[in-house]
């Protein structure tokens, strides 16, 4: 069930299009999406994102640097494994180094002496979940520092400020954010507030020539809510959008039909990032339903546990039936990890060094950013998706992906 | 006498002591070459510690050897056992040759368990037992290109007897006929080279029994134990040296166990000492330190103009007093490096040495490094590993060359300035 494809971008000629076209592609813009390659049976497509630092091919997976760093790997190794754009946490470096002292540095950029493209969140999440909460006003939301117990407030204009110290390529709104298991009122407050947010955040950037805002579409999972959301949001200039509030624990069901919602609903010529999405399979249903971005602490939270990602699954290194098998990780992965040690190795290194974890996470990398991610550019060219769903059923085919696994995984 | 391939070429004796040349005739082929005075290269099971090849290679001039121990490998003999071809292949080494030691210097171990037949090592599941047999059957699947043969060193602390003295030269210099014997009858130890290991704690007449006796084995060269950093003091370290070396042959190298210190790796070296340890750019690393002491001698005009009007100099530590005999505290900072996590490098954009030209400090800041160190994130020893390793075989290759232009005395002087010397602090 070969798919016909459309390569170049299928401009749309009626006139606000046109407009609203002709602004993504503008000189002065720092974000242009030029459309590859569209499925014409999912919504998938393959783009180039071009940003300040370099152009993003697009699906990407973007891994988490948290703290201004990608857990023991160096930028170098991280440039090698072919990643173009990387995340930070404005709550994390917000508190340590601070503001200041990365403005001080040249911006996250220099500070990390990544040459590349960053994505900042906007704080709003970590303080969620990881924080003791205080109270979320219409002001902003206030919690309590866990280095020295001080109460901060973390307004839309703070988020802002911040993340203009550290200069990354694309930012996040600071959105009111609230779990995708919640339901009631709390919803539709959140959703209508993140529009707010969303505003007072655009009015606060002081570097829109250099710095990308993206809106981030909430409503949990209430399709009228996100409808509204989307149509409000949508209303603003800002050069992408986020698909937020999901990923949370929430049924798979629910998930996707938010997920397709939205994707409906936002403009195709500008860039899709769904926050939070990792998991391989996730990834490639979500590439099938129209996204462009993805991002996930799991890749690189796992292989510290020693498990590595495969295109079966996972592989936990560190269990015994590992440490005698010689194989490499993946026989098929070309990555620096899977080109020179077994699996043996590594499970006996786990013992002796904390380079084991280092192995590990460099082969997650490569996994996510270009295998895992099942869709290369050629890929959206020739694919089709297997979906299990109530609604629909569409034909996922890869080459090297069997109807078993999927059902596995 | 067993004709060994390794041998020591010199280019330069100094006043009997110190030596300076190649070691050649090492490896399976015995093609391969090491400079001496050098260190090995310290690695936990194949691996420098922190580092993945890509890491491990911004680093030129890497030693030839590897040192492995087989407190990481005993506890994986099994598998060893399985694979067959080696723990350099095991390990995915290429192109190095391999050294095999019995403890890992970087992990003291408890003591009270060695016995007439037996020593002990420790895995990360425990103590393992090692009898001669055992010892044996591990170099056999390790294929090292030479090890150290089995030994009972346990006469570093304060209190060790007279008697415990002369057991553990007794028991060492047994253990070395018996590997001999298993050696000589193995066919998998072919071209493999076995270094006798010489005991004799604190006691002179010891020391030189010791010697005298492990000379006159079919060895390749001689392993000095039990004269760890922490265990005397140097100028104990250095009489005792001086009289071993005088029961040695010239020709044959000699390893010296435990001992890292920049200072101590100079009074060694005129003492007569070829090969060290490198563990202790890992120590420094792992309290979160960076090697900076100065190990450069050239003539640089601007430099002495700076230093002679109380330029900046780099805040080194607080002064260690020489011979602390607390083996336990060599997780204490030494004045050849200084201290990241202290605030004062919050801000400090420069590299961690000026003109090194290290991954880390081509590519990064000390306020970097400070971060990383405050946030506890693994990137941190990655960096240091690589900027302390890079230091520390500098300073290997500033010894060198101090020999062949008859500068040790300015290059000690050099290195031993920062101890005490001015302490920069940013109130």
């Amino acid at each position: 069930m070969a798919a016909v494809i459309e390569c170049g971008a299928d401009i749309d000629t009626t006139p606000e299009n046109h407009m609203s076209l002709k602004k993504t592609l503008s000189s002065a813009s720092p974000l242009t999406l030029r459309i590859v390659a569209e499925c014409s049976v999912t919504k998938a497509r393959a783009c180039d994102l071009v940003l300040p630092h370099c152009t993003v091919s697009t699906p990407v997976f973007m891994p988490v640097g948290t703290q201004g760093t990608l857990k023991g790997i160096t930028v170098d190794q991280l440039e090698g494994l072919g990643c173009q754009i990387c995340l930070g946490n404005t709550y994390h470096l917000g508190m340590r180094p601070g503001p200041d002292l990365i403005e001080k540095a040249n911006g996250l950029h220099g500070f990390m002496n990544w040459k590349r493209n960053l994505l900042t969140d906007s704080g709003g999440f970590q303080m969620v979940s990881l924080v003791e909460l205080s109270e979320v006003t219409e002001e902003g939301v206030k919690f309590k520092s866990p280095y020295d117990g001080k109460e901060i407030l973390l307004s839309p204009e703070k988020s802002i400020s911040i993340q203009n110290s550290l200069g990354s390529d694309i930012m996040m709104q600071l959105d009111d954010v609230v779990s995708s298991t919640v339901t009631g009122p709390r919803v539709e407050e959140a959703m209508h507030r993140s529009i707010r947010w969303l505003d007072r955040c655009i009015a606060a950037n002081k570097n829109p020539d250099k710095q990308n805002l993206f809106a981030i579409i909430q409503g949990g999972l209430n399709a009228d809510l996100r409808k509204t959301c989307l149509d409000e949001m949508t209303k603003r200039d800002v050069p992408g959008f986020a698909i937020g509030g999901l990923s949370g624990g929430e049924e798979k069901d629910d998930f996707w039909r938010m997920v397709t919602l939205s994707t409906d609903h936002l403009p195709r010529e500008k860039p899709r990032y769904l926050m939070g999405v990792g998991y391989a399979v996730d990834l490639v249903v979500c590439v099938a339903l129209g996204c462009d971005m993805f991002d996930c602490v799991f890749p690189t939270r796992t292989a510290r546990f020693g498990s590595a990602l495969v295109p079966w699954g996972s592989l936990q290194v560190k269990h015994k039936q590992y440490a005698k098998d010689l194989q490499p990780i993946d026989p098929d992965c070309k990555c620096p990890t899977c080109k020179r040690h077994s699996r043996a190795y590594l499970h006996a290194l786990f013992k002796s060094d904390t380079a084991a974890m280092h192995h590990i996470t460099i082969h997650n990398i490569a996994y996510q950013v270009s295998a895992g991610i099942a869709y290369s550019r050629v890929k959206v060219v020739i694919m089709c998706v297997f979906f299990f769903f109530t609604e629909f059923f569409i034909c996922f085919k890869r080459a090297d992906v069997s109807e078993k696994h999927l059902l596995q995984v | 006498m067993a004709g060994s391939r390794m041998k020591l070429e010199f280019s330069r004796v100094i006043q009997g002591r110190s030596r300076l040349g190649v070691l050649k005739g090492l490896g399976r082929n015995g093609q391969d070459s090491m400079e001496v005075p050098g260190c090995l290269l310290y690695t936990h099971f194949g691996t420098v510690p922190h580092l993945t090849q890509d890491t491990l290679h911004t680093l030129s001039n890497l030693p030839s050897v590897t040192q492995v121990t087989l407190s990481n490998i005993a506890e994986h003999q099994e598998v060893l056992e399985e694979f067959k071809d080696g723990f350099r292949k095991f390990a995915g080494l290429h192109d190095t040759l391999l050294y095999c030691s019995l403890h890992d210097p970087a992990a003291p171990c408890p003591t009270g368990y060695t016995t007439n037949k037996t020593v002990s090592v420790w895995g990360s599941g425990g103590r393992i037992e090692l009898t001669v047999a055992k010892f044996m059957a591990l170099q056999k699947i390790v294929q090292p290109d030479w090890y150290q043969s089995m030994a009972d060193g346990e006469t570093w602390q304060n209190n060790t007897s007279r008697k415990r003295v002369r057991k553990s030269v007794d028991r060492t210099l047994t253990h070395l006929d018996e590997c001999l014997v298993v050696h000589q009858n193995s066919q998998e130890l072919d071209g493999v080279e076995v270094f006798g290991v010489v005991e004799g704690g604190d006691i002179l007449e010891e020391r030189v029994r010791s010697a005298r006796e492990t000379a006159k084995r079919p060895v390749a060269g001689f392993c000095l134990d039990g004269l760890q950093t922490g265990s005397m003091d140097q100028t104990l370290r250095t009489q005792l040296i001086a009289a071993v070396t005088k029961e040695l042959p010239e020709d044959k190298p000699r390893l010296l166990q435990g001992v890292g210190r920049p200072d101590e790796v100079l009074a060694c070296v005129e003492a007569g000492m070829d090969l060290f340890e490198s563990f202790f750019p890992f120590q420094v690393t792992e309290r979160g330190c960076a090697l900076c002491f100065d190990f450069n001698i050239s003539p640089d005009p601007e430099r002495a103009v700076l230093e002679l009007n109380g330029g900046e100099r780099d805040t080194a530590g607080e002064t260690q007093p020489n011979g602390d005999h607390n083996l336990d505290d060599q997780t204490q900072m030494t004045s050849f490096e200084i201290d990241l996590k202290d605030k004062r490098y919050q801000d400090d954009f420069r590299p961690l040495v000026e003109g090194c030209g290290c991954y880390c400090c081509k590519n990064h800041q000390r306020a970097y490094l400070h971060h990383l160190l405050v946030t506890n994130e693994l990137l941190a020893g990655v960096l240091l590993m690589i900027h302390n390793t890079a230091h520390y075989h500098g300073f290997f290759g500033a010894l060198r060359e101090a020999l062949a232009n008859d500068q040790l005395d300015l290059l000690k002087d050099r290195v031993l300035r920062g101890r005490g010397g001015q302490t920069e602090r940013k109130e």
